[in-house]
């Protein structure tokens, strides 16, 4: 029986896997055609979006009948279990790709002058924290997956900060603000990414330390909000 | 091996430095365990590993055998229950179990049951009659043999046969129920409607159950423990041992990798 599982599990963390190099190709290739106009880019990051969807149903299904035939326990009841929410994350940081790569095109359509913001600090913040958070769920590295938690509120502060940009922006050029509005949404999806890749990090911890980490201020953290009793 | 015993529970069988031999085998090492009342304790574990050693030590069913002993104690209730001078009619009243095979005696569905209420108890006919039907109802037998009661209780289904035994244990009215293997025998209907019944008969019975199906285990108990070669390797809230196991041969178990 454990031949058989530990097969299955193989196959799934090959799909996980899989699923992982597609969306992370997507957020990049999304972030480019932001960044430097990249029609082509922002093209491809919405066409493939629809086999990041199929992979996700598939791995979904993998999951379900790994919990259906097998009813795994413990180390491997985890991991199944992380990959089915990572599954979901995943899937999400896809669409948000698409989001941005949109935003991107209908940013270029209206003119070709370059972004009023500087966009570059939290792009490359979102993708390390993502390619972070990937490295961790490929290593099953819990430490790894602490780092990649650290970086969400430089995130959400880098967020925040275009934000009042831009509002700025606004104000003074009323006229822009069609325009502005899609670099304060590519700025908010990308935050969006940011908490995607929180998700997987507290995944892969849970997977490998059966702790569950959400909603504490760390790993042996306390809950930041007291249980009612 | 100790754990803290959670406050929410009420201790009903502490298991202190448990030692027990086979002649000069010692099968069993420093056993350390606090069963707790109105609850399903599974016992899990390889075969040969003592487990049903162990649970046949708490009725001392053992000392049928020769050269078989045992040393430590056994509280039930505060009680030692290993002192020489306990009444074993008196304990095994009290810690009723229930075998891997069903063993109906060879007599009617109704005797099966009135046999042993008239071993312990001096009743009236009539109360006989009442305890039987409540006995029956109680092991979820009633509405399916209700009309054989005069039939041999051996010419039930498997599944019915070993429910018959269940209500014979409960009818004198135990506050323990050692089960050993008790749904090995029996098909997956037998079975579902065994573990559904381990369910409701923890609400008037301390339930220890010694079960090779993991998958039962963690259905029907609420905590368990995890024997290898005679020792207590892990004992704890059965939800947990199941998705976090502390040890990693409790993992390796639990999850088929053993060996």
């Amino acid at each position: 029986m454990s031949v058989i599982l530990d097969n299955e599990i193989s196959k799934l963390k090959k799909s996980i896997l899989i699923l992982c190099g597609m969306v992370e190709e997507a957020v990049v290739d999304a972030v480019d055609s932001v960044m430097s106009n990249d029609r082509k880019k922002a093209e491809r990051v919405i066409e493939n979006d629809i086999e990041i969807d199929h992979f996700e149903l598939d791995v979904e299904e993998e999951c379900l009948k790994i919990l259906a035939l097998h009813q795994p326990v413990a180390g491997d009841l985890r991991y199944v279990i992380a990959c089915l929410k990572m599954n979901n994350d995943l899937e999400r940081i896809g669409d948000l790709a698409v989001n941005i790569a949109k935003r991107a095109l209908s940013y270029y359509s209206m003119s070709t002058e370059e972004i009023p913001v500087d966009l570059r600090p939290l792009t490359e913040c979102t993708k390390n924290a993502l390619s972070k958070s990937l490295e961790a769920l490929i290593k099953l590295d819990a430490d790894l997956a602490s780092e990649g938690i650290a970086y969400d509120d430089v995130i959400d502060e880098m967020n925040r900060e275009n934000h009042a940009k831009l509002l700025e922006l606004m104000h003074r050029h009323p006229e822009n603000v069609e325009r502005y509005l899609n670099i304060l949404n590519v700025s908010k999806h990308l935050e969006r990414i940011g908490d995607c890749a929180t998700n997987i990090d507290e995944d892969v911890i849970y997977m490998v330390k059966g702790a569950i980490v959400r909603h504490r201020t760390g790993i042996d953290g306390e809950f930041k909000r007291k249980k009612s009793s | 091996m100790t754990t803290d015993s959670p406050i929410d529970e009420q201790v009903k069988i502490s298991v202190r430095h448990l030692n027990f031999y086979y002649g000069n085998h010692q099968a069993l090492f420093d056993n350390n365990i606090e069963i707790y009342r109105n609850r399903v304790t599974a016992v899990i574990g390889p075969s040969g590993c003592g487990k049903s050693t162990h649970l046949r030590i708490y009725n001392r069913i053992y000392q049928l055998y020769r050269d078989q002993r045992a040393e430590g104690e056994i509280r039930i209730d505060g009680q030692n229950i290993l002192d020489p001078s306990m009444d074993l009619l008196e304990l095994r009243r009290k810690v009723g179990m229930i075998f891997q095979k069903p063993t109906p005696f060879p007599m009617s569905v109704f005797d099966n049951i009135a046999y042993g209420l008239k071993l312990h108890y001096k009743l009236r006919r009539s109360e006989i009659a009442d305890r039987v039907e409540e006995s029956l109802r109680g092991a979820a037998l009633w509405d399916e043999v209700k009309d054989k009661l005069r039939k041999p209780g051996t010419a039930l289904s498997g599944g019915q046969q070993q429910r018959l035994c269940i209500a014979r244990a409960i009818a004198i009215r135990p506050e323990v129920l050692l089960m050993d293997e008790p749904t090995s025998a029996i098909d997956p209907i037998g079975t579902s409607k065994v573990e559904d019944l381990i369910g409701e008969l923890k609400k008037e019975f301390t339930i220890v159950i010694v079960t090779h199906n993991m998958q039962q285990a963690a259905r029907v108990s609420d905590y368990t423990g995890f024997f290898y070669k005679g020792v207590i390797v892990e004992y704890g809230k059965t939800s947990e041992l199941f998705t976090k196991p502390k040890q990693k041969k409790t993992e390796d178990y639990i999850t088929g990798r053993f060996g």
